[in-house]
């Protein structure tokens, strides 16, 4: 089972949340930062590093030598990627999406196959938990086909050892969250009872929706705000699957990089009963769709 | 014939200069001997995504200008336009298409050496 654990709005607890299951999960499990625009997983976790890659996507490159500046490529291209000004044909590797049109297209086959770095994948162990995950390069400014990369990683360590995963997702509701959450089997969305948690909160409801999987809400910071997130998901008919008290004891912890299912019996049990609704959402289990974002 | 292109907010020398140039309305194409004009559209440069710059580089390209007046030019485009051969200057926000057009012509248009504006 892939349980990804997702928000509308950033800073509700999602890596809080994620650390703490993977730290209480029964059973072998994965802990997975898809946030590779600023992952911090490992703050909590604190993996040995076992391995890391660097990940790449392809772009064109071209061989002047045997361009005829026909500008088929440039015309082709949607993003401006590759272009054409007269004699002088240019590219701009950061523009391109990799749809390999270029290269298709070209009648002189000039355009070959070239690299962009896209960041590091990196995986290891904090004690019973696996861990994986991705790190944007800087100056990058497409984060989901590292993503993609990493959830291909994640693919072949969950078919060779088994178990499940918990993915950190990145917050917000546009392209990488929704790809950060579109494999999984159940959707955690972390909200805060503030009006700006509930805001985003709706977003994400609306956004994660029409993906048809299993969804529940956890509410950070209980006791703060008011009441419309309980009003909306009841509402909704969303259960909330846990609530983690607004508590300074916690407040330290986390600022201390520390797991907070470890902080009192009291919370374990939060999150071993959140793990114990998981697994009753995740039921009837649905097949696990093959699309990528 | 030498032809230049203004950055414009309409199709006329009196139109304001455009400040921007990849999301630019249009651009005045202006022969500097006659003071003909021709109006390019930059609609379809408007409603992209990403890639403005450059693809109004291509027009301004393929209208045959030696040099572009406008505004701010962001890296990319500066890069596609100085592969076109297309000189460029900077700064002339505020100004008419006819204003800019007479300041390039009394020699006070100083040819830019890199973008004013940083990439997005």
């Amino acid at each position: 089972m892939i349980v990804a654990v997702a928000s509308g709005k950033g800073g509700t607890g999602k890596t809080t949340v994620a650390a703490s299951l993977a730290t209480i999960w029964d059973g072998p499990v994965l802990g997975v930062d898809l946030d590779v625009e600023e992952p911090n997983l490992h703050l909590f976790l604190h993996p040995a590093i076992a391995g890391s890659e660097i990940a790449h996507m392809t772009v064109p490159t071209v061989d002047e030598a045997k361009c005829t500046y026909c500008g088929a490529c440039s015309e082709l291209c949607q993003f401006k990627a590759i272009s054409v000004f007269n004699q002088v044909i240019l590219t701009f590797p950061e523009m391109c999406h990799s749809c390999g049109g270029c290269m298709a297209i070209c009648p002189e086959k000039a355009i070959s196959p070239g690299q962009r770095e896209l960041g590091e994948i990196s995986w290891g162990r904090a004690g019973g938990v696996g861990f994986l995950a991705g790190r944007l390069r800087i100056g990058e400014a497409m984060s989901p086909p590292l993503m993609r990369r990493v959830k291909a990683r994640l693919e072949q360590m969950l078919a060779a050892a088994g178990g499940d995963a918990i993915i950190d997702a990145p917050p917000g509701v546009s392209c990488p969250a929704v790809n950060a959450v579109m494999d999984s089997e159940v959707i955690l969305l972390v909200t805060e009872p503030t009006p700006f948690g509930v805001y985003d909160f709706k977003l994400a409801w609306e956004a994660f929706t029409p993906l048809g999987k299993p969804m529940g809400a956890v509410i950070n910071r209980a006791g703060l705000g008011n009441d419309a997130i309980y009003r909306f998901c009841q509402e909704k008919g969303l259960p909330i699957l846990a609530e983690i008290p607004y508590d300074r004891a916690i407040a330290e912890a986390y600022s201390r990089g520390r797991i907070i299912a470890d902080l009192s019996p009291g919370l374990k049990e939060t999150f071993v009963t959140l793990r114990d609704k998981i697994r009753d959402l995740a039921k009837p289990s649905q097949p696990r769709a093959a699309a990528h974002a | 014939m030498n032809r230049i292109a203004v950055t414009s907010e309409g199709p006329s020398l009196d139109d304001q200069v455009d400040p921007r140039f990849g999301r630019a309305a249009g651009f005045v194409v202006v022969d500097l001997e006659t003071m003909e004009t021709q109006y390019i559209d930059n609609g379809q440069s408007q409603v992209m995504a990403q890639g403005a710059g450059i693809q109004a580089a291509e027009l301004v390209a393929r209208a045959g200008v030696s040099c572009l007046l406008t505004g701010s030019v962001g890296p990319k485009a500066f890069q596609a336009l100085a592969a076109a051969g297309i000189k460029v200057g900077q700064n002339l926000e505020g100004l008419t298409v006819r204003e800019a057009v007479a300041r390039f012509k009394s020699g006070q248009v100083e040819i830019a050496q890199a973008a004013n504006r940083a990439g997005r």
